[in-house]
């Protein structure tokens, strides 16, 4: 017992050493993520942070004070998140929080900062309900809407012939909302497509051999796929191997971010029209200067997703602050009304009807090069015409 | 004056063994009576169909009257009959005192008060019935550290505890030094005179049995094959050839185990 | 006719993998007793090393001979554990070593996380088996093929090594009857570690073997060990034949279920395994437990007798310094003191039924789920008053308690555990995948207590009383009648009986006052985070528990209490650093090896040899 209380002593010493170092005049923000539950999304994530960091702070940071994240892990528990929330704003004296991947985690901080009065920016999850069903006054979200990406697909599937459909997603509250979102979209442009079966795989447990025969049975026109990460490459792998995609389209959401396209190789799926983040077919302005930072400063890395939406949550917070002139709640509440901002992906607005921002998509075709999945033939897409109408967002947003 | 347990042919088969086959026999109150056998004669588990652990195939038991056969052991002991075991199942995490309140909680029907601190509840009552057995000066040891034959002894108390109307004993002295045997065989007999009570116990050791016992009833390959006093018990050739001509006569053992 | 047959040898090859880590932690447990939590990482590990080996060794011979490879190399690795970790436990109460094992979990995801990186990797595909055959017109992957050919000579070697070997007779032996073993001259150490090893390699095989239909990720120890719970289950702890024809049983069922019932998939799994053992108690070729068969059981418990004046006293100052706690204490001090407050007293319910009912229950979280999600849904959809969901709220979990009761105390043991696992499991895949009623994934949100309580401090109040309310009446409950003949029929079920008390009955009502209790943590828990979400009902929030029961000291009164408070303070601590989980597992498995009767037992032991416990004996 002895030895742990010197060990927990010297770990306390070395806690507050290094909290002891951190300039004292610097504006602190809060980050709350999975970084151990889900490594694989969230260091490319806090590289895009870290990098943007270094470039604020170089240029002399906001309201001549430098920026600073505390990163703190909450092991993908809500309850934890909510803690380290109080932790981070009561105790470290951050500005506002920031952070999550996981939809769930996002919806709790969510919650307790509309409850206490505290600023969140969702980065990264992807639950449409955090500004709309479940929006509240404190809670912002910088990444593209769930039901922009799926409306975009839809767009897509609807210029073709095909009438029957499948679908297959993770059977959990994302999945369902961009099945549903697909479907609504869809069955809008073209009132005759058919359904034909829609599958909900567990996360991360997929049965694909048993879900690729289920879906040949209904032998549908095209599919739509919304699976991800290890449940992605499974699927693929059996999907090629017994010949489901001959012959079929596959509409696939955020299958060509890198997170889940690059692990699949030169196995990556051919022409499926996918959203995604094409980082290497950029030739030329921000977007192109911020891949060259980035790799440039994080050699033998490239960019992913989480990468540009790390990066640009700095950005946004950045620019926040300055635009309020303080770091006080009701002063950056104020600010963050219509905030408008110069991102790699160009422009982004904070709507101050449903605080969503208008962060963009990247549609396009996948390929395979130099035995690398790629998106090619891509376009950037504007989210504003796929967003639901300013009354219908109005009557999803509780009243305050 | 009517028998306390009357046990009306009395069968119990495991396959095709009769390990009890037809037994019939009376106990009356206030009489110790024994239950002899070579091993694998029936006894145990003509016991374990008495207290209920056991369903017969068939036949009676009736205790005061009342037919108690087949009805679950807990059921059984509310009706005025205690019992002890063979190996005994004494609660190893209370001390002495603290087993016997249990069973006295148990007789007022307090089980799910939660209210009460137990280790008040019946302390008195409790001390009294270790007084009987002569526990009363290790009624605050826990019961884990205790020596077999006070274990023994334990369970007497605890069996007591309602004021049984009939104790069954399954071999009560196994496992005990000889002087021990004969001290708790006497405290029995004791207390089968001062409170009216009627004990039937199984046993193996033979002058436990002619000391103590009125009446002595013999078990063989599961039939009864002789009964009567020490005197008459002892005189019978068919018991002297059990017990002396070779033993058991039934070579499967597996039911009485 | 064609798919039907197609889907028949999915399900088959499905099975191959989940097989042959059933079958490991089967023989592991059956021989050791051990419930090896981390074998799902062994699994990984099989899985990681398999990829690396690929990589480097190119054609068919590099392919197969990485499986093997593999194998091997885990199985060494489980012998490590055997010895390091686990051999020094092997005194300690029984189910004790499971929290060794989950110090085991956390180390290893850490490592691999360092080795391997945090990157999904993607198996390579077996050379030569990379299209398919169609049979019945129906496109089957060779590989499939494959496997289906593989695992009957897998189920032979093994049928092979345990009953025509010497080892597996002594195996065999081990795992009817350890003591007689130990009699017969043999070393019983390096049999568990021979058997260590070969559970370990087949963990270490399925991991490999499975590549070529998935790869290898960091979250895939933790997805596989509850499917390979139930299929040991079903199988029967112990029997290789149960976990094959289990492995097929639920491979083959889930494919159908993909095809019928594409949402219902998680649940059917459960449902499959709580039918199984109401009919058949100890799976389809299980044995029936006898008690204190599973592990040493160790030393009796001591008697208990309430606080004396000293205990008392310390437990009013510690009450007095936590009731002025906001005067001196930080606003983030008084969240995080809830949030271990909340969770001591899950720990202590769930210490109530299992030191005092001898009762392990693998699925206590279910009632701290069931209480939250009763208040979060009066709240949400029927506008209750706070104070109304807040009472509400254990009742039902009581009630829900005692229909699970209900079906479980017809068990015992670990079959009564893996019973309780199995409706956890069913109330979780109920609240995840029930999406229009429970928002599923997503939870329920904006539950937030009613305005006077919407402060921290006075939310912290009204926590402190009655998680101190809740612990001082389960305390209460252990020294009542009722507690003494819970503790009764723990100690001897058949003397119970046999004195009138209805030892079924004492153990429901005390399982569904241990749920009830939970109850008021879950709702505590949801009015102070004012959200919910389904992993307060998973299996690791059970596990939480049961580790902090186990760290404590299961044979103590507070030993939940303390547990809870001791992980909780140090993960506060530790979350911050880099590599927590490392040094939390490590930490874990110290404390084990050190304080192997937990922390209060082993308190209480050093105390009594230095001659101070005298008071203090009976009361912990």
């Amino acid at each position: 017992m002895k030895s742990l209380k010197t060990w927990t002593a010297a770990a306390v010493a070395l806690l507050s050493a290094s909290t002891a170092a951190l300039a004292a005049d610097a504006i602190k923000i809060g980050e709350i993520n999975h970084y151990k539950r889900m490594a694989a999304f969230a260091e490319p994530y806090k590289k895009g942070i870290e990098l943007a960091l270094k470039e604020v702070n170089a240029a002399g940071g906001v309201l001549g004070r430098p920026l600073e994240f505390i990163f703190r892990d909450d092991d993908g528990k809500p309850g934890d998140a909510v803690k380290i929330a109080e932790e981070l704003m009561t105790r470290d004296g951050v500005v506002m929080l920031t952070g999550t991947i996981l939809s769930n985690v996002g919806l709790a901080i969510s919650s307790y900062a509309g409850e206490k009065g505290y600023i969140y920016l969702a980065s990264e999850p992807l639950a449409d309900d955090l500004v709309w069903k479940s929006g509240n006054p404190y809670t912002f979200r910088l990444r593209t809407s769930t039901y922009v990406q799926a409306a975009i697909l839809a767009e897509q599937a609807a210029k073709t012939d095909a009438i029957r459909y499948a679908t297959i997603a993770p059977n959990y509250a994302y999945g369902t909302a961009a099945v549903a979102a697909f479907k609504e979209s869809l069955t809008r442009l073209k009132p005759e497509v058919e359904f034909v079966t829609e599958q909900w795989p567990a996360l991360f447990k997929i049965d694909a051999g048993a879900e690729v025969q289920a879906l040949e049975a209904s032998k549908p026109d095209a599919i739509y796929n919304v699976t991800f990460g290890t449940d992605l490459q499974k699927f693929v792998r059996e999907g090629t191997t017994r010949g489901l995609f001959e012959g079929r389209t596959v509409y696939g959401l955020l299958t060509g971010e890198p997170e889940y396209l690059e692990p699949l190789g030169a196995e990556a799926p051919e022409g499926w029209i996918v959203t995604g983040y094409p980082w290497y077919g950029f030739t030329s302005g921000p977007e192109k200067v911020f891949v060259d930072s980035y790799m440039a400063a994080f050699p033998g890395e490239t960019p992913k997703i989480g990468s540009i939406v790390g990066y640009m949550t700095v950005q946004s917070i950045a620019a926040l602050i300055e635009k309020a002139g303080s770091t006080e709640t009701p002063a950056l509440l104020e600010a963050f009304k219509d905030l408008t901002l110069d991102t790699p992906m160009g422009e982004v607005t904070y709507r101050a009807l449903d605080h969503q921002s208008t962060m963009g998509a990247y549609l396009g075709v996948t390929a395979v090069q130099d035995g690398q999945g790629v998106m090619v033939d891509w376009s950037f897409k504007d989210p504003t015409p796929y967003m639901p109408s300013e009354d219908e967002i109005r009557a999803m947003r509780p009243a305050k | 004056m009517t028998a306390v347990l009357k046990v009306e042919n009395l069968a119990k088969h495991f396959g095709g063994i009769k390990a009890v086959n037809g037994v019939s026999f009376e106990v009356a109150p206030g009489e110790l009576k024994a239950l002899i056998g070579p091993n694998g004669a029936g006894k145990s588990t003509c016991f374990n169909m008495l207290m209920g652990q056991l369903k017969p195939t068939s036949g009676r038991v009736l205790f005061d009257g009342r037919d108690i056969t087949g009805r679950p052991p807990r059921e059984i002991w509310r009706l005025g009959v205690g019992r002890t075991f063979q190996i005994t199942g004494t609660y190893q995490s209370m001390t002495v005192a603290e087993n016997v309140q249990m069973a006295l909680i148990s007789h007022h029907r307090r089980l799910f008060a939660m209210l009460p601190r137990a280790h008040r509840l019946y302390r008195e009552e409790a001390m009294a019935l270790l007084e009987t057995v002569g526990m009363a000066d290790q009624a605050d040891r826990a019961c884990a550290i205790l020596a077999y034959g006070d274990l023994k002894r334990l369970e007497l108390a605890i069996a007591l505890a309602h004021g049984p109307r009939l104790l069954l004993m399954d071999e009560p002295t196994a496992g005990m030094a000889p002087r021990e045997r004969i001290r708790l065989m006497q405290l029995t007999a004791d207390i089968v005179r001062e409170r009216g009570v009627s004990v039937l116990f199984t046993e193996h050791d033979m002058d436990v049995v002619f000391a103590h016992s009125h009446h002595i009833m013999v078990l063989n390959r599961g039939e009864l094959i002789a009964e009567g006093s020490a005197a008459e018990v002892r005189a019978n050739a068919r018991v002297q050839e059990v017990y002396l001509g070779g033993g058991t006569l039934f070579a499967t053992e597996g039911a009485d185990a | 006719m064609g798919l039907f047959v197609a889907q028949i040898l999915t399900g088959l090859a499905n099975a191959a993998a989940l097989f042959l880590v059933a079958s490991g932690l089967s023989l592991i447990f059956g021989v050791t007793r051990i419930v090896n939590f981390a074998h799902g990482s062994l699994y990984m590990l099989g899985a990681y090393v398999g990829v690396t080996l690929m990589a480097a060794l190119p054609g068919h011979f590099g392919f197969w001979g990485s499986i093997l490879l593999s194998g091997l190399i885990v199985g060494l690795i489980g012998v490590v554990i055997e010895i390091c970790v686990l051999r020094p436990v092997y005194r300690a109460p029984e189910l004790f070593q499971l929290v060794a094992t989950f110090g085991v979990i956390l180390v290893i995801q850490d490592l691999a996380l360092m080795v391997w990186g945090a990157e999904d990797r993607l198996g390579p595909r077996a050379p030569g088996l990379t299209s398919v055959v169609r049979i019945l017109g129906e496109p089957v992957p060779q590989y499939d093929l494959a496997l289906i050919a593989i695992t009957p000579f897998i189920l032979f070697a093994l049928w092979w090594l345990i009953t025509r070997t010497r080892i597996g007779i002594l195996v065999r032996a081990a795992t009817q009857d350890r003591e007689m073993v130990g009699a017969l001259g043999v070393n019983q150490a390096w049999l568990f570690t021979g058997v260590f090893f070969l559970g370990s390699a087949l963990a270490g095989l399925g991991g490999a073997i499975q590549l070529p239909k998935g790869g290898a990720d960091l979250l895939m120890d933790l997805n596989i060990i509850s499917a390979v719970f139930v299929v040991v289950v079903i199988g029967g702890m112990g029997s290789v034949t149960g976990a094959f024809l289990a492995s097929v049983l639920i491979s083959v069922l889930n494919v159908f279920g993909v095809a019928y019932l594409p949402q219902s998939t998680l649940v059917l799994m459960y449902v499959v395994m709580a039918i199984v053992l109401l009919i058949r108690p100890y799976g389809l070729f299980g044995r029936e437990e006898k008690a204190g068969e599973h592990g040493q059981v160790g030393e009796p418990d001591r008697p208990v007798r309430p606080f004396g004046t000293l205990g008392r006293a310390l437990t009013g100052l510690l009450l007095l310094a936590l009731a002025l706690l906001p005067v001196f204490g930080s606003s983030f001090s008084q969240v995080l003191v809830i949030d271990i407050l909340i969770f001591c007293l899950f720990a202590a319910s769930l210490q109530f039924i299992l030191s005092t009912g001898g009762l392990v229950s693998f699925g206590h979280a279910v009632f701290y789920g069931a209480g939250a999600y009763v208040a979060a849904l009066l709240i949400t959809y029927a506008d209750t008053p706070m104070e109304v969901a807040f009472l509400l709220a254990p009742i039902s979990a009581g009630l829900i308690a005692l229909v699970v009761g209900w079906f479980c105390i017809r068990l015992s043991g670990v079959y009564f555990a893996m019973l309780t696992l199995a409706f956890s499991q069913l109330g979780w895949s109920l609240v995840f995948q029930w999406n229009e009623v429970t928002g599923g994934d997503d939870g329920l949100v904006n539950i937030w207590p009613s305005a006077w309580l919407s402060g921290t401090t006075s939310y912290y109040y009204f926590t402190l009383v009655f998680v101190t309310a809740g612990i001082l009446f389960l305390r209460h409950v252990v020294h009542s009648p009722f507690g003494y003949a819970l503790r009764a029929t723990r100690d001897s079920a058949r003397q119970a009986e046999a004195t009138g008390i209805d030892v079924r009955r004492v153990q429901w009502i005390g399982f569904a006052l241990a749920g009830a209790i939970a109850g008021v943590a879950g709702a505590l828990f949801v009015f102070s985070k004012g959200s919910v979400f389904p992993n307060e009902m998973q299996i690791s929030k059970s596990f939480d528990a049961l580790i902090v029961v186990f760290l404590g000291g299961v044979k103590t009164l507070s030993g939940g209490v303390v547990g809870a408070t001791f992980l909780e303070g140090v993960k506060d601590w530790l979350i911050r650093l880099e590599y927590w989980r490392l040094i939390m597992g490590l930490l874990i498995i110290c404390v084990v090896i050190i304080a192997p009767d937990g922390i209060v037992g082993t308190l209480r032991k050093v105390a009594d040899r230095i001659g101070l416990g005298r008071q203090e004996e009976a009361s912990r």
